[in-house]
């Protein structure tokens, strides 16, 4: 099963983990496996119709699925998929 | 040894160091990639750091140590006890100083060869193509979004290398942004998150030494540019994991649709970056929008007289901790699934931080059919301001 590495301001959603196995044979279901099992991780990834969010980059090892396949960029076994979030510094309101 | 174009070109005999600055930089001059044309390349320098915070102040210390000839910084705030954990070129002495002034006496402390010019005004739309237009190498070290937007499309519109850092908790990203030659902060993320997904304050916070180790990845790439020696960091993206001491890189690519620097750009001029962030104008208008509202005072107020007041503490335990007014908690995530401890009929203040989680636990209290909910205005901060200074303000 693909990992899909959790970055800190998503960890709240995923129990602390930091890291999640996942099944799914592309980056998109991965993702959608990802968010049904941490159903609060779906406001943050996707967009009210279903579209990933535009600030949260997803990476299949190095490289931005967005210049693979996008989400249907295959995954297998042992792949590292990184969700990268923008962030801006520690200020908190 | 020299990868690429320097970004300043070396003035040889048009710029001289003395006596002074050659035994200074003795162990630059020692190396062949420096040495003293490339001292002279980073004396001939003008470098503009934004902000002088957590990144701010390592890239700031140590680009003076270095020998940058002109630092530009850029800040409006004044120096806060809270920012001592990090924010290194203040001290203790200069809580309540301006930040630009503190940065300039510490820089000229470190090293007085460096003309330091001081911007004491928040950047904006209207100043910044004026500000960055100086300088050879601009570095981004903002705490927000609407800057990092703002210094983006400002370097890309003239040109300018865009030395890009960022700090959350235990992680930190580096990379160089140069549309010239590669990918610009929009590339990565055209757009940027709502405020409603920013941060509250139970999710923020940063280890002190973080931005000591993304500011100086910061700085060095700044001195890499200017000297054109190495592989500088452009189309590519370092992230930094404090807690399990890794670093990993991704990939950046120049998207050819992107709005400032791509094939046919959009954007051909500063826009409004508060609006682009989706920030209203008045801070947290959104937040507070149909949430009742009490005011510490008020609060107080109606304890003295005895009121029946179910006052509600919404943050973490760890922050109960360091600071309560002795009421009863429950974190705004435990909220939902605590409802039925509550009784909807009674009246319930509630209070955060500062007020913007204690907004959403209103909210929240309000749709499950509470009539009787108010959010502190300020939250424990201004109750600490205002009402009883013996509570920790953090």
């Amino acid at each position: 099963m693909p990992k899909v590495k959790i970055p800190t301001p998503l960890r709240q959603y995923t129990g602390g983990n930091t890291e999640v196995e996942v099944g799914g044979a592309t980056a998109g279901e991965a993702l959608e496996n990802l968010a049904s099992e941490h159903p609060d991780l779906k406001q943050h990834l996707y967009t009210g119709d279903g579209k990933l969010r535009s600030f949260v980059n997803v990476y299949k090892d190095d490289e931005d699925i967005r210049y693979l396949e996008g989400q249907d960029t295959e995954v297998t076994d042992g792949d590292e998929i990184s969700i990268i979030p923008s962030i801006a510094g520690g200020r908190c309101r | 040894m020299q990868t690429r174009q320097p970004l300043v070109e070396s003035p040889n005999g048009a710029l001289e160091l003395s006596n002074e600055e050659i035994a200074r930089y003795s162990r630059h001059l020692i190396m062949p990639e420096v040495a003293l044309e490339g001292q002279k390349q980073l004396k001939a320098a003008k470098v503009l750091t934004v902000g002088t915070g957590g990144l701010g102040s390592p890239l700031a210390l140590y680009l003076a140590a270095a020998g940058i000839g002109t630092i530009g910084i850029v800040d409006f705030d004044v120096v806060d006890e809270s920012n001592l954990q990090r924010q290194i070129i203040h001290g203790t002495s200069d809580v309540g100083r301006p930040k630009v002034e503190s940065a300039h006496d510490k820089i000229k402390d470190i090293n007085p060869n460096v003309e330091v010019r001081v911007h004491e005004e928040a950047l904006t739309s209207e100043n910044a193509l004026e500000i960055i237009e100086d300088y050879d190498v601009i570095v981004d070290g903002t705490d927000n979004f609407p800057t990092r937007y703002l210094v983006n499309d400002a370097c890309v519109l003239l040109n300018k290398p865009n030395v890009y850092g960022s700090i959350f908790r235990f992680e930190g990203q580096a990379s160089v942004f140069y549309a010239e030659e590669g990918p610009c902060y929009r590339c990565l993320y055209p757009e940027p998150p709502p405020p409603g997904l920013v941060p509250s304050c139970a999710e923020g916070g940063v280890l002190g030494i973080l931005p000591g180790a993304i500011g100086t990845i910061q700085a060095t790439e700044t001195a890499k540019l200017i000297l054109g020696i190495g592989e500088p960091l452009i189309g590519r993206l370092l992230l930094y994991d404090a807690l399990n001491m890794r670093f990993r890189e991704m990939k950046l690519r120049k998207d050819p649709n992107c709005p400032v620097c791509g094939e046919n750009p959009t954007v051909t001029d500063l826009i409004d970056y508060q609006e682009f962030c989706g920030i209203p104008q008045a801070e947290s208008a959104e937040q507070v929008n149909g949430v009742p509202e009490i005011s510490v005072n008020e609060l107080k107020q109606k304890l003295d007289h005895g009121e029946e007041i179910n006052v509600l503490d919404v943050r973490e335990p760890h922050e109960y901790e360091v600071a309560n007014i002795g009421v009863r908690l429950i974190p705004l995530g435990e909220l939902p699934q605590r409802l039925a401890e509550l009784d909807q009929d009674e009246y319930f203040v509630v209070h955060c931080k500062t007020g913007s989680r204690s907004a959403k636990a209103v909210k929240l209290l309000q749709d499950a059919g509470f009539q009787n909910v108010y959010n502190v205005k300020g939250g424990i901060t201004a109750w600490s301001e205002e009402i009883d200074p013996s509570v920790p303000k953090y």
